[in-house]
């Protein structure tokens, strides 16, 4: 059976998609900070800082303190955060 | 990632894999007829596996439904047998088999004539065969991986046929696809070293027409312009003795097909 040569690089592609990694919770805007990142507070309490995903700058979802969003975490690091949703 | 060296033990246990699938696949070439379908080589093959050691080492590779690649015509490889698909008088068709037995791999094929082909299609299959001759022989120590390519290719351009691309031989032992990638096309003096113990699947696939190859799924590869494409393949050894063919009798001699 010969082997397909692109097979290869598709698999570098999967893995090196760190998007498809993250943690997707719930968590509540406290402060708005300079540069589109924001002060956001998990539903464990825990205080992290965000910034909005390019989708969302990109169709002007505004954000603001108060605002129930749904915020992706790199489980490498947890102190930053990516806000991907913001619940009406 | 390093290329594996096979001890001597090892290479036996790949040659008892690849003495099964030569009996396999030299089995299917002798009953190829008109009016058959692949399916019905997909079943001969079953029942000559059935008892034996070992198992069929595409059925369930990556999701493959079958224990055979057929290929008619233009189709290049990884035909799926099928109930609907019907050889005709003046065919070709490609029949790639390879078996796992104690953990070991053994990977061959060949392209056999549909009762009586045009002189056409007769002289793709000989310089494709001969462009695997060619290749086998440049299976010794000292060697590089771009002289068993530039052997196919040279050969192969020279007869106005092209070489695919697309897909690879493949070194071959305790998986099917293992390192290296061996193009059917090269450079001399280019490429890794041969060294003794390494074990290639050598598979030139050539297109009458052009090299192209369209995907008509997720399997089956066909050439672009619609022209018949063949395809013959060993898995060969690298020894102090030179070329070591696993998939046949150690005695013969010959042409490889």
């Amino acid at each position: 059976m010969a082997k397909k040569i692109e097979d290869e690089k598709k698999k570098k592609d999967d893995s090196g998609n760190s998007k498809e990694d993250a943690i997707e919770v719930m968590a509540t805007v406290i402060e708005p900070l300079p540069n589109a990142m924001f002060r956001v507070a998990l539903e464990n309490k825990h205080q992290v800082l965000a910034h909005v995903s390019g989708k969302m700058r990109k169709n002007f979802i505004r954000i603001l303190a108060g605002d129930k969003v749904a915020v992706e975490l790199s489980p490498y690091d947890l102190t930053r955060g990516r806000i991907v949703y913001r619940y009406k | 990632m390093p290329i594996h060296l096979r001890s001597a033990e090892e290479l036996e246990k790949m040659h008892r894999a690849g003495l099964l699938v030569h009996e396999v696949l030299t089995a299917l070439r002798a009953s190829v007829k008109p009016g058959m379908t692949t399916m019905d080589l997909e079943k001969i093959a079953e029942e000559k596996i059935a008892g034996q050691p070992g198992k069929a080492a595409f059925k369930g590779y990556r999701g493959y439904p079958c224990a055979l690649c057929t290929s008619v015509n233009s189709e290049i490889v990884h035909g799926i047998p099928s109930p609907k698909r019907k050889l005709k008088e003046g065919d070709i068709v490609s029949v790639d088999f390879g078996m796992e037995v104690d953990g070991y791999y053994a990977d061959s094929a060949v392209t056999v004539p549909v009762g009586h082909v045009n002189a056409e299609l007769q002289k793709l299959l000989d310089v494709t065969r001969e462009s695997l001759d060619r290749a086998i022989d440049k299976m010794r120590a000292g060697n590089r991986l771009g002289d068993v390519g530039h052997a196919v290719q040279s050969w192969v351009e020279e007869n106005g046929y092209s070489v695919v691309r697309e897909f690879v031989g493949h070194g071959i032992g305790t998986k099917m696809h293992d390192e290296p990638n061996l193009p059917n096309y090269g450079e001399e003096g280019r490429g890794a070293r041969l060294q003794e113990g390494m074990v290639i699947a050598v598979e030139p696939m050539v297109n009458a027409g052009r090299p192209e190859v369209r995907m008509r799924d997720e399997w089956v590869a066909e050439t672009a312009d619609g022209s018949p494409s063949a395809h013959f393949e060993h898995t060969v050894a690298v020894t102090a003795n030179g070329p070591w063919i696993l998939t046949r009798p150690k005695g013969m001699t010959g042409p490889s097909w």
